[in-house]
């Protein structure tokens, strides 16, 4: 299966801008389906970017945050061709990874 | 009959133990090599924080103080959301030393919509989509300095994003 995780890192004169996309439900755990059932919490906790061997990003997320999620964000630092790891995992311990090149 | 009618039975049986002491080495010797560095974790996560239905109970739980307003957190968000399902919010500061920016969703049904940690060497911009509930103030928290600064903004809601 295709990665669930798209991410596009590019270096800046200072900084890398890194923007991501997610697939995943997030469920709230207050919607019903079609029977009139609550569809149970089903959500992204955390999301950490990782560049050199260091986290320079971490998300802590609820289920307020939108189906399959965008996330937009800067670090200082960051050369054309270096690795962004991303990795994920959600409230029913389901996780996904990803090492990007940055741009 | 198949093509090995005429093998005798102790020789298939042979091959087959072969085959199945040569499965077993291989799972022995494909043990899982650990991670060089730590993907991200669950026990990160501070679920307590994201069950609070106000916002001086989520900021106490996730951050043990309250915030105080700052002209210095700037929240970017719609006047009016057509879909509550998907709200663009982005938030940046100008504060120095910035670890932590929190997004807080007043009216909806767990007021702390998402967290973010913010190293040094990170700037201090994100921007995401949120679930509004329905029309409500969204609070952008920022930690600096070991203080939380804040800004507000009401976001009308037409389609709510949580309900059925």
């Amino acid at each position: 299966m295709a990665s669930t995780i798209r991410v596009r890192a590019v270096a800046g004169a200072d900084t890398t801008e890194v923007q991501s996309l997610i697939q995943h439900p997030m469920d709230s755990g207050f919607v019903k389906d079609a029977k009139g059932e609550l569809i149970p919490p089903h959500h992204i906790e955390v999301v950490q970017f990782e560049h050199g061997g260091k986290t320079v990003f971490t998300a802590l997320w609820g289920p307020a945050v939108s189906k399959d999620p965008y996330l937009k964000f800067g670090f200082k630092g960051g050369k054309k061709g270096d690795d962004l790891k991303v990795s994920w995992v959600d409230n029913k311990g389901a996780s996904d990874t990803l090492t990007a090149k940055i741009q | 009959m198949n093509e090995f009618s005429d093998a005798p039975d102790s020789a298939r049986r042979t091959v087959l133990k072969a085959a199945v002491a040569g499965g077993l080495a291989g799972l022995g010797l494909g043990s899982f090599p650990f991670p060089a560095f730590a993907d991200a974790d669950a026990k990160d996560f501070p679920a307590d924080a994201f069950k609070q239905k106000s916002e001086a109970d989520a900021l106490k739980a996730l951050y043990g103080k309250s915030a105080e307003a700052s002209d210095k957190v700037n929240l970017d968000a719609p006047e009016i959301a057509e879909n509550g399902a998907v709200v663009p919010i982005a938030i940046t500061s100008t504060l120095p030393g910035v670890t932590g920016i929190a997004v807080l969703v007043l009216e909806n049904p767990f007021t702390l919509a998402a967290a973010y940690k913010i190293p040094e060497g990170t700037q201090a911009q994100v921007a995401s989509r949120l679930k509004m509930a329905k029309t409500s103030k969204v609070v952008a928290v920022v930690e600096s300095g070991g203080k939380l600064y804040s800004a507000t903004k009401e976001v009308k809601v037409t389609v709510g994003g949580c309900g059925g």
